[in-house]
């Protein structure tokens, strides 16, 4: 019976990881208080997912874990993605 | 494609796991909903939205961010414990987790306590009389939002009680940690919700 | 937790009491098949009350003007119906019945992956259900929004309409349990040596429903609780008054609910998908382009929501891009048709009730199918919008669909289910009955719909006059049909000849078992082999 889960996670790369993820939030505080019109949004949001991926491939084990469940993960993202996208087909050309 | 045959029926822990990820799904779906709300609203309201961001503190919204980025860290620290088999390590963590989600709570009472002294709660006359259509808005999806997700919290206070105690029982363990693990993706959950949520309430000034 | 090994092998499902006895032990059973059974009959009481609405509603349309009802009471009746029948039926649908029973024997498996977490549903289903029903029976009047609780109405409306969006809200819960727990068990339960392309159809159904479950209902979970927020405290959101967009309410209600349709029909033609080689004695004909049209109904679906909206005030781009798509989820559709047919084509044809209704689901189907074109060509769509013709498209392919699938599986599985024989030419004849009153009562919509008779409607012009008594008329003779059908499995149930494990010389895992079947399903876990599958006929 198959358990990936063997591999402990050592408690230093979790540090590591809360490190960046600190970063990133002084950095995106930051980066707002400069005005860059549309893109502020942009940035704002690129790095929220930057922090995000690291919270799902590090503290939630993703990157140990099955391809299939990595897969799954993915294709949620991408369906909700999608369905915000083409809601947009409507406000966007209203 | 693997077969698995399970030596033990009543104990699965992939199958466990996986059921935990298809809930996150469903939260994950649960607050994309309002996700679209916001954008859209954001989307026809950029100016009004701006203007009501500023009446967020940043400070502490910030502080909150930095709560549960911790919070996620000592709960993720707490798995390797107990797989680590170091029980009293691993309850510290989780214990630390449980304070963080609390003072987090706490954080929220005070932020909506002063919004409420300000006039500004759903459904106040004040704000429809003072504000703009796109403010109104805003801070409606800033209490719906924020609410449902301090509701996320004290659920995740009331599983990690549960994981605690079926630690110090001895229930849950390194051959059978599938409860903290669990628990520790149902807390990772919220602190992603909160990592969106931040910089679209209280970054966009 | 050792109670596998206390279970006795030789005991029916049906007898056997483990901790509780009588009642209490289906009330609290964790068996997946108890919970399909308490499933089917609080289902089919449910549904008896929607019929009966049903039957209200063609009475009152029997003539023009009020017949036995007010405009404000027709209201209610339709909103009831419609929350109770999507809902409550063809949603939980053949999952909650089928899916329960069959999943796990077709899989070679115990019960599902979580049986506590499967009584639960069932629980949490009977408590949406009871908050629906005193939202009809209390408060400020019947819900009376229709079952799409449109804003602005659904937050000014007077009715009593809190509790009934709160019952919807954890009918919600359900199915998204349910959809949790059968995509762990196929994912983590299967017999050894049953891969992904050895798995039969309607499980492959299952999984596909189950995603759709699980992804889009929190969608319309939110949004309800967003229509009671507007409500209690007037956030704004959909209110037009206070800058919200009632659009978008339509966006995010039909991005849940055009995916639930797929809910209720992909489970429908994966029973199909059975019936159909059994009773042509023939291996399936494209096994793998049937999986792989399941996926794409299921995918594509999440896309085509606003063919529901083409008059709503949405922009050009998203009308045509919804109708495009809406072309392009039909396909896998009609594949599926296809290769039924082909299925049964030199096939060695056992003609019993089971294959009349998946005969004549093909057949209404088809009829709904196209008739769904009509609607999700935009040009067309501007015209017969809100019309009677689209509540003849939607009964011909969710009743026509779900019900005549239904109908066929639950002939065909009654044997394994209850150990006996239904009686067959009551069957047939209940079936004939029903399937010509069916055709009546909906055919003519699709006329009125064209003539411009429009839908929620209580009253109509004149000259529509002639159609609907025929509608009328055919919904007495469908139910007569539906009683006849119901009463010949009840009493069959009870005392019909004792049937053997595989009357139908079936080729899927459930036929290896008992009828009915032991608690735990096999005395041993079977195995799959290099040249074992489902339907390897010959």
């Amino acid at each position: 019976m198959e358990n990936e889960k063997h591999h402990i996670v050592p408690y230093r790369l979790y540090a590591i990881i809360l490190l960046i993820l600190l970063s990133l939030t002084f950095l995106s505080i930051e980066i707002t208080r400069i005005n860059l019109g549309a893109f502020t949004v942009a940035g704002a949001l690129l790095l929220a997912s930057i922090k995000s991926s690291l919270v799902l491939v590090y503290f939630m084990h993703l990157k140990f874990d099955k391809a299939y469940i990595q897969i799954m993960v993915g294709m949620v993202i991408l369906l909700f993605i999608a369905v915000v996208l083409v809601t947009f087909f409507d406000y966007y050309f209203r | 494609m693997s077969q698995v045959i399970h030596h033990d029926e009543h104990y699965d822990p992939e199958g466990s796991k996986i059921g935990m990820w298809l809930f996150i799904f469903t939260e994950l779906l649960l607050f994309g909903g309002l996700f679209i709300v916001y954008s859209v609203y954001r989307y026809l309201n950029a100016d009004a939205f701006h203007l009501a961001a500023e009446e967020l503190n940043t400070t502490v919204g910030a502080l909150n961010t930095v709560i549960l980025l911790v919070s996620s860290m000592t709960i993720a620290m707490s798995t390797t414990a107990l797989q680590k088999k170091q029980k009293a390590t691993t309850i510290v963590l989780l214990e630390i987790t449980f304070m963080l989600a609390l003072i987090f709570l706490i954080n929220k009472y005070f932020e909506w306590g002063v919004k409420f002294d300000h006039g500004i709660f759903p459904g106040s006359e004040f704000m429809k009389a003072e504000m703009s259509q796109g403010e109104v808005l805003f801070f409606g999806l800033y209490f719906v939002m924020t609410g449902l997700h301090a509701l996320h919290i004290v659920a995740g206070l009331v599983i990690m009680g549960f994981a605690l105690a079926r630690i110090q029982k001895g229930t849950v363990h390194a051959d059978r940690p599938s409860l903290l693990e669990n628990a520790g993706l149902y807390w990772h959950l919220v602190d992603l919700i909160w990592i969106f949520l931040f910089p679209l309430f209280y970054l966009i000034t | 937790m050792q109670a596998s090994s206390k279970i006795p092998t030789d005991v029916s499902y049906l007898e056997y009491e483990g901790k509780h006895k009588g009642l209490l032990s289906w009330i609290f059973s964790t068996d997946h098949k108890r919970i399909g059974l308490l499933y089917l009959y609080s289902m089919m009481t449910l549904f008896l009350v929607g019929v009966i609405l049903g039957l209200a509603m063609k009475f009152e349309l029997i003539a023009p003007g009020k017949t036995i009802m007010e405009a404000k009471d027709y209201n209610a009746v339709f909103t009831v119906h419609g929350v109770i029948m999507i809902f409550m039926i063809v949603i939980p649908g053949l999952p909650a019945v089928f899916g329960n029973f069959m999943l796990p024997i077709m899989i070679g498996a115990k019960d599902v992956a979580f049986p506590k977490l499967n009584l639960l549903s069932w629980w949490i289903y009977i408590t949406g259900a009871f908050l629906v029903i005193i939202s009809v029976l209390f408060g400020d009047g019947s819900p009376d929004t229709g079952w799409t609780f449109y804003a602005p109405y659904s937050f000014k409306t007077g009715a009593n309409m809190l509790p009934a969006i709160f019952g919807a809200f954890v009918l919600g819960f359900s199915s998204i349990l349910t959809g949790l727990n059968f995509i762990v068990t196929i994912h983590r339960l299967r017999a050894p040596g049953m891969t992904w392309t050895k798995m039969p159809l309607f499980p492959w159904s299952l999984y596909g429903t189950a995603w759709i479950q699980l992804l889009a209902t929190p969608i319309v979970g939110i949004t309800l609780v967003l229509v009671a927020l507007e409500r209690i405290f007037g956030i704004g959101v959909f209110d037009p008054t206070l800058g919200g967009d009632p659009i978008l309410y339509q966006h995010l209600f039909w991005i849940y609910s055009h995916p639930a349709v797929y809910v209720m029909i992909l489970p429908a033609m994966g029973a199909i998908s059975e019936i159909i080689p059994t009773f042509s004695q023939k291996h399936i004909f494209g096994y793998k382009v049937l999986v792989v049209s399941t996926l794409a109904i299921a995918f594509v679906g999440y896309f085509v929501w606003g063919h529901h909206m083409f008059t709503s005030g949405m922009s050009g781009t998203a009308q045509y891009t919804f109708s495009i798509l809406t072309f392009l989820v039909a396909i896998p559709s009609a594949i599926k048709v296809f290769n039924w047919i082909s299925t049964m084509y030199k096939g060695s044809i056992n003609v019993q009730t089971p294959f009349y209704w998946a005969a004549s689901f093909i057949f209404v189907f088809l009829i709904g199918g196209l008739s769904g074109l009509v609607v999700g060509a935009l040009a067309t769509n501007v015209y017969l919008h809100d019309t009677a013709f689209v509540v003849g498209h939607f009964h011909f392919i969710v009743f026509g669909g779900v019900g005549f699938s239904f109908f066929g599986a639950i002939h065909y599985w009654f044997p394994k289910m209850f150990g006996r024989m239904y009686d067959t030419t009551w069957a047939n004849v209940g079936w004939l009955i029903f399937t010509i009153g069916f055709l009546a009562l909906y055919s003519p919509m699709f006329y009125l719909g064209m003539q411009g008779m429009p839908r929620r409607y209580y009253d109509y012009l004149e000259e529509f006059h002639a159609a609907n008594i025929l509608s009328t008329l055919g919904s007495w003779v469908m139910t007569l049909g539906l009683i006849i059908v119901i009463i010949n499995l009840f009493r069959s149930a009870k005392s019909g000849p004792l049937a053997g494990a595989n009357p139908w010389n079936g080729k899927t895992l459930e036929w290896t078992v008992p009828s009915p079947p032991p608690v735990e399903n096999f005395d041993e876990i079977p195995e799959y082999k290099e040249h074992d599958g489902p339907y390897e006929y010959q």
